[in-house]
């Protein structure tokens, strides 16, 4: 076995040692607005009961080729209409490069191609929409640890933010044009962002990721709900806090009421 | 005449009993209401681990017939038309499509997110009450006094059930405990259907699955728990309107102040 980066070492390291230090202190997603205080303590005693009980590495279950559904649900946005978006599409996501910045020793831009050189992990996995419906689907991808071992995440860092390319409001005819659109954004613990089956999915069912499921990438986080596997990924950011992250709440849904926590 | 009904007062329910009952009133009213809510969000049930959206065993829409919508629910396959109450009902008096009606939802307007957390928030509560209940009565003694048939109980039950249905209900000392109708029932609410319908609800959780695999398996499939845990909520609603009616026809005053002040009267009072 090749020798273990250093940044490696930290990971597994703080994996075994120090799952307090990556835990983020509940108020950086709780909020602090009086009508969500209560909500938000509940989030924050749910985050860490599971927290407990799932430890770093407890995996979702994995379900065989037999249990894939032909008819997995498209939800949220299904067709980006951002021209931006349309001109990677058309020319099959040459174009497209997935940014990794913030919080790091190295700023990246990868590409398709780049990502597919990496060690890759397929997964069969069940996904829980927060409506209440389940799909069972095939991912391919690299985990999103390898992604953040050659990025070198700084020791500040506590979370890792995923801006999309698809736009939620405020887009207007030439949507591409407007820098106010709001374009959906998600953000997960580096728990999460470390865990085996958190991966950045380029295939789905043994196929290039349809539109409709957010090509060219997307994330699974298997141990939590549909909105927080942002689709159409762009870039990943490292941060310290959420703050600075749309109205401060970690998520598009988030900022609009929903748990940051969606572990249940 | 003061000194005899006197008397007749004995202290039926502890303080632990009477606060953790109030407080579990409050817990089912707000979860019943806030997880029709969020079954209105996605108002169809299913078998297994995942959702064959063409065949629901349960499903609440609702249908453009000329200018009216109007309500469907299909329970395995069979449609009954529900206009008014599921699948299509007024809110603000507007014609609105939703699975459940306003009046019986927490909030009453569309609205998961908030739903969602007054559903966790209550069901925290309700978990910790009833644990608190469990140890205060195993510690008392409570459980295995009052709940546990016993033999002549048990031979007497067809009996029981005859007056019951009559209307009938017992006075002097044989009310002095519960009887093995009322002991039944507490033992399958308290052990069997509140556990359901937690673990039930607990399985809906894709963290908790991960934590603990074999929760799909005892309730085979994430999308059965679910229509499990809507099933249990059924039948703890069942219960709650069959306690409230026997509650009422039993000496409505009588019991009510038993489980307020602990003090019941055995010849029943008003």
């Amino acid at each position: 076995m090749e020798g273990i980066r250093p940044d490696r070492r930290r990971i597994l390291f703080s994996g075994a040692a120090g799952l307090g230090s990556l835990l983020p202190v509940c108020d950086g997603f709780a909020g602090s607005a009086p009508g969500r205080k209560v909500g938000g303590s509940v989030e924050c005693l749910t985050y860490r009961v599971q927290r407990m009980l799932l430890g770093a590495n407890r995996l979702a279950r994995e379900y065989s080729e037999a249990d894939i559904t032909a008819n997995f649900r498209a939800n949220g946005t299904t067709d980006p209409s951002d021209n931006d978006y349309r001109r990677l599409v058309s020319n099959g996501f040459a174009d497209w490069r997935l940014r990794v910045d913030g919080l790091v020793d190295n700023l990246l831009a990868l590409s398709l191609t780049d990502l597919r050189a990496l060690p890759a992990r397929t997964q069969i996995t069940r996904h829980d929409c927060v409506e209440g419906w389940s799909c069972i689907g095939q991912w391919t991808g690299p985990p999103l640890s390898e992604v953040l071992v050659r990025a070198g995440v700084k020791a500040q860092a506590r979370y890792a933010v995923f801006h999309c390319a698809d736009i939620m409001e405020g887009g207007g005819a030439a949507p591409n044009l407007d820098n106010r659109a709001i374009r959906y954004y998600e953000s997960i613990d580096l728990i999460d962002a470390y865990h085996p089956q958190t991966i950045l999915a380029y295939a789905m069912n043994g196929r290039p990721l349809p539109i409709a499921n957010g090509a060219p990438l997307r994330l699974r986080v298997e141990r939590q709900l549909g909105y927080k596997m942002a689709k159409y990924l762009m870039r990943i950011e490292l941060v310290h806090s959420l703050t600075g992250i749309g109205d401060g709440k970690g998520g598009y849904w988030e900022d609009r009421g929903y748990d940051w926590y969606a572990g249940i | 005449m003061a000194r005899t009904a006197r008397s007749h007062l004995i202290y039926r329910h502890s303080a632990t009993v009477r606060l953790t009952h109030w407080i579990n009133v409050l817990c089912l009213t707000l979860l019943l209401m806030s997880g029709l809510q969020i079954f209105n969000a996605h108002p169809a049930l299913y078998l297994g681990e995942q959702s064959d959206f063409a065949h629901p065993v349960l499903s609440i829409t609702a249908e453009q017939n000329g200018g009216d919508v109007v309500g469907i629910t299909t329970i395995f396959n069979r449609r009954f038309t529900t206009t008014g109450l599921l699948g299509a009902s007024k809110f603000s008096g507007e014609d609105a499509v939703r699975a459940f009606p306003s009046w019986a939802t927490l909030p009453s307007g569309q609205d998961l997110a908030t739903a969602r957390r007054w559903h966790f928030l209550f069901a925290w509560v309700f978990v910790l009450n009833g644990f608190v209940y469990l140890v205060s009565s195993f510690a008392s003694g409570h459980l295995q006094r009052d709940l546990v048939p016993s033999a002549s109980g048990l031979r007497g039950i067809g009996h029981l059930l005859l007056d019951h249905m009559r209307l009938r209900f017992p006075k002097g000392e044989e009310a002095r405990h519960y009887n093995v109708l009322q002991q039944l029932t507490y033992l399958l609410v308290v052990f069997l259907l509140l556990p359901i319908v937690v673990l039930a609800g607990l399985t809906m959780s894709p963290g908790l699955d991960a934590a603990f695999q074999p929760l799909l398996d005892v309730f085979g499939g994430r999308q059965t728990a679910r229509t499990i845990h809507f099933i249990a909520a059924a039948s703890i609603l069942l219960f709650v309107i069959l306690h409230v009616a026997v509650v009422i026809r039993s000496g409505m005053f009588n019991n009510l102040r038993a489980m307020v002040t602990g003090r019941y009267d055995l010849e029943g009072g008003r």
